[in-house]
């Protein structure tokens, strides 16, 4: 029996795709006209870092190399993200689609899904949905088929670090190394793993793949706004009636979200996760899109009564823990940020030092190796600007 | 525990795991997570050895071993049971949580039980944040757990383990 973890929501635009439809689409079309029609969705990133699919398709499909990859990677760390788990739970032959896509548009022969230590329980059911996809001829030797399209996919397990979700250091752990971030360039579309050129996609990323092969860009441009198209995934979680993972199209505004999941009332939403930005109540006409908040779709809901500083904290601490020590600035800087939010939770936080902290975690967004501490302060840095009174009467003991 | 295997023994064990995995360097981490499953442990006799028959420094095999959390080399015991503690468990009560596992089990956290049964950790989010406090006992993933639960868990595995003595 496969174990499953029932989470709420609402109803999902997966559920209505027609099995296989976009494979059979895309094995239909050539593959720069493939990488085209990606492209021409709009499609972005669904990981969190917004890069447009199409584009890194088309880079490495113009790459010459006998071995190519397509990696999942479903290393979900970023806190409060769980929209993959739910989708491997429920959807794993769409992103097996979408990676055989990926395959067939890139001429990868070898999909790896990387899938992180605490879903280990999801890796019977995944090696089941391949095993089936083998016996059908959608997986193998030439794929529905198609002659000369060999793909096949296994997956390979993570260890527990929240950095391999980061791409470069995700291949680095495929190759049983220490999970450190590369200096890119080269980026993995020109030498990945093992130096080949390599695809990696989220796993929301190549389950929308499947759905716009399967139903067309101009449905998927329906929803959405102009520069964000398309609809989200959103994990949503904390002080809420109704946490779970929701649907919405790209520009819904932090208070409609709220209201759909019970969370009106909030003093500030967290959203991305703890590498995004803490948004106050005052701000919550802003909207949920690539040009206004980009996410990968962790939405935390901090309550009325909640303090602050905690949550400040408890991110402060995860970087500290997750930092992968590589780089100076994060190896350094997180633990500062951590002294400056303890300091201010005891109302003696020096003023000069905190000016000092300010500008380090400014230092980290530009001079960190990579995403991890170049966004690890931007939950600290936002909260110290939304919430300054609070922080304020605080130190001055009121 | 790997060390009471023989030299011989814990090689042929290894070369095995190779011969299945393959012999790559990529084969490391799936051997060093299949070493820590069984023993417990990934002590510095089985990291020689895993580093001689993958033909590279002992070193490296140490220096993977301590990046990742699920792989570091300490003994651990049978049963590790990790509370998550990011932001949305920590709303949910995980503290509560804390307390009772630290209560029942006699230990703090990133300690072991004297019996060798039971490590216990903090976690990094574990993608439960809608039905927190959640907790990993080895691979299984318990979710609303509140301190009666986190009771029933522990005897449950303790349970188990007197089941797999007899």
């Amino acid at each position: 029996m496969p174990v499953i973890i029932e989470t709420q929501g609402n109803a999902l635009t997966y559920e209505t795709i027609e099995p296989e439809a976009g494979l059979k689409a895309a094995l239909a079309t050539s593959r720069a006209d493939l990488v085209d029609t990606i492209r021409d969705s709009g499609l972005m990133g669904r990981g969190g870092a917004g890069f447009p699919t199409g584009m890194k398709w088309g880079f490495c499909a113009a790459e010459k190399a006998d071995q190519k990859y397509v990696i999942c990677n479903a290393d979900e760390g970023e806190p409060g993200t769980f929209k993959d788990r739910v989708i491997l739970t429920r959807f794993a032959d769409l992103v097996l689609e979408g990676m055989t896509i990926g395959g067939y548009a890139v001429g990868a022969s070898l999909g790896i899904i990387y899938l992180r230590a605490e879903y280990t329980y999801l890796r019977p059911h995944l090696n089941d949905v391949i095993q089936k996809r083998r016996a059908a001829g959608l997986l193998g030797h030439d794929v529905c088929g198609v002659e000369g399209f060999d793909f096949d996919v296994i997956v390979a397990m993570g260890a527990g670090a929240y950095v391999c979700g980061e791409e470069t250091a995700l291949i680095e752990s495929l190759e049983g190394f220490r999970g450190e971030p590369r200096n890119r360039p080269p980026f993995p579309v020109v030498a990945g793993l093992l130096n080949n050129p390599t695809v990696v996609n989220n796993v929301e990323t190549l389950a929308s793949v499947a759905a716009i092969m399967a139903k067309g860009t101009e449905w998927f441009k329906s929803f959405g706004t102009d520069k964000s198209s398309g609809y989200k995934l959103f994990s949503v979680s904390g002080d809420c009636d109704k946490p779970g993972v929701y649907e919405f199209p790209w520009g819904i505004t932090v208070a409609e979200l709220l209201k759909e999941v019970g969370g009106e009332g909030a003093k500030a939403v967290q959203i991305g996760g703890a590498s995004g930005v803490c948004v106050p109540a005052r701000d919550f006409e802003r909207r949920l899109a690539f040009e206004d908040i980009p996410t990968g779709g962790s939405v935390m809901v901090i309550g009325p009564d909640r303090d602050i500083l905690d949550v400040a904290e408890n991110f402060l601490e995860f970087f500290v823990e997750e930092s992968c020590g590589q780089c100076t600035p994060c190896r350094l800087g997180n633990p500062q940020m951590l002294e400056a939010v303890k300091l201010l939770k005891a109302g003696a936080c020096p003023p000069e030092f905190l000016k000092n902290v300010k500008e380090l975690a400014g230092t980290m967004q530009v001079a960190s190796k990579c995403g991890l501490g170049q966004t690890s302060p931007s939950a600290f840095l936002s909260i110290l600007e939304g919430f300054g009174d609070e922080i304020h009467n605080r130190a001055a003991g009121a | 525990m790997a060390t009471t295997m023989t030299n011989d023994e814990l090689r042929a064990d290894i070369e095995a795991l190779v011969e299945r995995l393959g012999p790559g360097r990529a084969s490391l981490i799936p051997i060093l997570a299949d070493v820590k499953r069984r023993f417990h442990e990934i002590d510095s006799e089985t990291m020689q050895t895993i580093a001689d028959v993958l033909d590279i420094h002992p070193v490296e095999v140490h220096s993977v071993a301590s990046f990742y959390a699920f792989l570091h080399s300490a003994p651990e015991g049978q049963f590790v049971i990790r509370l998550c503690g990011t932001l949305p468990c920590d709303f949910a009560g995980k503290q509560a949580v804390a307390d009772a596992l630290r209560t029942e089990l006699g230990i703090g956290f990133d300690e072991t039980t004297e019996d060798g049964l039971f490590t216990l950790e903090w976690t990094s989010c574990m993608g439960m944040c809608d039905q927190g406090p959640a907790l990993l006992v080895n691979d299984e993933v318990h979710t609303r757990v509140t301190p009666e639960k986190a009771k029933a868990v522990v005897a449950a595995c303790r349970a188990a383990a007197v089941a797999k003595e007899a």
